[in-house]
């Protein structure tokens, strides 16, 4: 006799712990297995994209702090490339190395938050988050210092920053590069080494490789799947070809390797600060551009290496002061297309790891 | 009157043992009429006094566990830990109990009702009981009954019932979720967890806990240093029922929401988080009775109240439940499962085994403890460390399989695959 069983349908979110938000799975399950997965978006969508065309291309810049608020700052300097390209305005030296250290900072403060989310996916009980967060914090405090904000920073402009960093920037940067080695260190020997770490994290959510080409991947997704592939090297912006540093890559392509490059990345990031701290040149740190600023007629598509991954903003311009269509490529949508087939046949604990070593920010994926 | 006031005179007021004043009143009452005709009331006296002393002390503990871990494990995680309720937030618990008391406590519409409002009323039951037999000091018992082990173990199993009773009436997919991994543990660990107690009743012939502490007593020994086995598998085993995380998959908060008691809110949520941690300090107590001596410090419980010494080891071993909680993520289930019949189940089996073995050596050819004891001691040391780092070593992740850090590439394009 053979007992008939019912599939069990369950909604993960849009209300859950550990969805990052308001996202929603909507599982079939056989017992803890997975056997269906849909996923549903848009609980968060602002329309971000259609209502910066009604506003100047300066307007727009803390539209685009409110995508990906946990890194506003590779945000920020997407969009302020996008526009530049468009218009042909050159930023000065200071202005670049600037943009760079700040975007590196900001990646920093993102991985610390992507691993201590991830950990606690994992079922870790608050701790790894709030170490991390202590890292984490004073990166803010750094923005804070240059900017007057923490999260929604808004601090690219148009041809430049807004402001040039304070005198006690520096100092504070320089203490804090000194810091984080041994911390990333004490980091690694508390998670690396981590049995049950491994135990969950290893061979879940793998992605094949040319699963990970054909569905576009970036970022750290990619890159654990042994795939080099970074903007900042691919396609150099700013001053990154000027820096001497590496691009980590994993073998599997499961979590626990997409936990290693970030883990990794880390390391690499302070690199290029402590190469980058030292050589900011004088001089301005922003050219002059109208508030209204009207680029020609045209379309621009610009990208940087967000710490989610490639962020691309493409621009059309009819000649006004307003977009006539802004497009964000969303490295946290784009990344989560893959996760049916990470979770299929997996279980729900699977799932969640999963979700997890993705990093999503659902203020990015609904836009 | 005559009992009253001798006791009154010469030892009610000795601290060294609670249970003393109880006693004399209960003598005083006995001494009613002929002393005979009234011992039926200082039975109920007797046992509504003990039943009030383990509510009371339940109760106290549970509003200090709540400060002690929430302190212990905000240090952990560089914090600071409540601190704005009275001093040090001392008053913090009391906070937190007001706040539950006035919560609105739903009821899921579709949910089984009776049931739902019957589980954390129940839930409470094993708990309180498995305190009834602890003892806390010489004559400090409230029911010292003489095949206690058991009684635990059989108390114990009342709770994935409990579990499994919140999980049904929720009508929530996340709470039979948790219920369903919270029975697939429980009896899973119920096993090595009577094997590693199976030692202790086989090597010191007591069933009754009262009499294990006066058994390490006499031999001057804590059990620990004769089956480290034991204890490894017992803290192990019981603390996977706890439900605390690295074994938290019944309320896994990040998979499961909270698992079996997810549609629970005010004092009913309030009760399941209080038995989480009377179940905690249950677990503790017993690991400190079986196999840190209990009341019994190396003759210090001469000057030092034995109840004192007996919370002391309590609350101390309650940190090392605290300290997993803190720094360990959560297994998968079927890892966990893996865990209970793989690791937990040999250990136990050999533990049983040998201790079998030597039990039978001592009283067969009945050599003096004093040359016995230390050289089982030694044995079974080195082969509780040879089993578990064997183990380790042959079973475990293997650190030396895979690279454990990312491969660095500067050159991105030679490495780009084609």
């Amino acid at each position: 006799m053979t007992i008939q069983t019912e599939p069990f349908i369950v909604n993960i979110g849009p209300q859950h712990p550990s969805t990052h938000g308001v996202f929603r799975m909507r599982v079939v399950l056989d017992g803890e297995k997975i056997i269906d997965a849909d996923m549903v978006v848009g609980y968060l969508h602002r329309s971000l994209e259609k209502l910066a065309e009604e506003r100047t291309y300066t307007q727009n810049i803390p539209f685009t702090d409110r995508m990906d608020y946990l890194s506003a700052m590779s945000n920020n300097l997407g969009y302020c490339m996008a526009v530049e390209k468009l218009a042909g305005i050159r930023v000065p030296e200071r202005g670049q190395y600037l943009r760079v250290i700040m975007a590196e900072l900001q990646r920093i403060a993102n991985h610390s938050m992507a691993i201590g989310t991830f950990i606690n996916d994992c079922g870790a009980w608050q701790t790894p988050l709030m170490w991390m967060f202590a890292e984490r914090e004073k990166i803010l405090d750094l923005f804070e210092m240059t900017c007057g904000a923490r999260l929604t920073c808004n601090y690219m402009r148009i041809g430049g920053v807004a402001f040039d960093i304070p005198d006690e920037f520096l100092p504070a940067v320089n203490g804090l590069l000194d810091d984080l080695p041994r911390k990333i260190d004490e980091y690694e020997k508390m998670l690396m080494e981590n049995e049950i770490l491994i135990a969950r994290a290893r061979g879940v959510g793998t992605i094949p490789r040319d699963l990970a080409i054909s569905a576009s991947l970036t970022g750290p997704m990619i890159r654990g799947c042994g795939i080099p592939f970074d903007i900042r090297k691919a396609d150099p912006y700013a001053v990154y070809d000027r820096f001497d540093f590496a691009i980590p890559v994993g073998e599997n392509g499961d979590s626990y390797d997409r936990f290693l490059v970030r883990m990794a990345e880390l390391r690499e990031s302070v690199k290029i600060l402590k190469q980058a701290v030292p050589a900011l040149p004088g001089g301005p740190y922003k050219v002059d551009v109208p508030l209204s600023i009207r680029p020609p007629i045209g379309d621009a598509y610009a990208r940087v290496e967000s710490p989610k991954g490639e962020l691309g903003y493409y621009i059309v311009s009819d000649g006004g002061t307003a977009p006539y269509r802004f497009h964000v490529r969303a490295p946290s949508y784009i990344n989560l297309s893959v996760l049916r087939e990470m979770v299929i046949g997996a279980s729900v604990a699977d799932s969640i790891v999963s979700l997890g070593s993705i990093d999503i920010v659902i203020g990015e994926v609904d836009r | 009157m005559t009992a009253l006031s001798g006791f009154l005179l010469s030892q009610w007021y000795d601290l060294r043992d609670l249970g003393n004043p109880v006693r004399a009143l209960i003598d005083w009452i006995n001494g009613w009429g002929d002393g005979t005709t009234f011992h039926w009331v200082g039975y109920i006296v007797a046992g509504l006094i003990g039943a009030a002393a383990i509510g009371l002390f339940l109760g106290i503990a549970m509003l200090s566990l709540i400060w002690i871990e929430r302190k212990a494990v905000s240090r952990i995680q560089i914090r600071y830990g409540p601190n704005r309720t009275g001093p040090f937030g001392l008053l913090q618990p009391v906070a937190d109990a007001l706040k539950l008391m006035q919560k609105e406590a739903l009821t899921p519409l579709a949910g089984d009702k009776i049931v739902f409002w019957l589980a954390p009323v129940v839930i409470f039951i094993p708990t309180l009981l498995v305190f009834g037999v602890l003892p806390f000091g010489p004559k400090m018992t409230a029911a010292n009954i003489s095949v206690a082990v058991l009684y635990i173990v059989a108390i114990g199993s009342a709770t994935p019932l409990v579990i499994f009773m919140a999980g049904w009436s929720s009508n929530n997919k996340y709470s039979l979720l948790g219920a369903m991994r919270g029975i697939a543990m429980a009896i899973s660990y119920e096993i090595p967890m009577v094997l590693s107690l199976l030692g202790v009743v086989l090597f010191t012939g007591h069933m009754d806990l009262n009499g294990i502490v006066q058994w390490q007593q006499k031999y001057h020994v804590w059990l620990i240093v004769l089956q480290p086995l034991a204890a490894l598998t017992y803290f192990i085993s019981a603390s996977a029922e706890l439900n605390r995380t690295p074994t938290d998959i019944a309320e896994a908060e990040s998979e499961i929401v909270a698992g079996y008691h997810t549609e629970y809110s005010g004092m009913k949520f309030g009760l399941f988080y209080a038995v989480e941690l009377g179940n905690a300090l249950a677990v503790s107590g017993i690991w400190a009775t079986l196999f840190f001596g209990g009341w019994w410090l190396f003759g210090l419980d001469r000057w030092i109240p034995a109840w004192l010494i007996f919370l002391g080891k309590m609350y101390i071993l309650y940190g090392a439940l605290i300290i997993t909680r803190g720094t360990l993520p959560r297994l998968r289930i079927d890892q966990l499962l893996d865990f209970a019949w793989k690791f937990l189940l040999p250990l136990a089996l050999v533990n049983v085994l040998v201790v079998a073995l030597e039990v039978t050596i001592w009283q067969e050819n009945g050599i003096s403890a004093g040359i016995v004891l230390p050289v089982f001691a030694v044995v079974n040391i080195l082969l509780s460390v040879v089993l578990v780092v064997g183990y380790v070593q042959s079973f475990g992740f293997a650190r030396r399989q895979r690279p454990r850090r990312a491969r660095l590439i500067t050159d991105t394009l030679a490495a780009m695959p084609q």
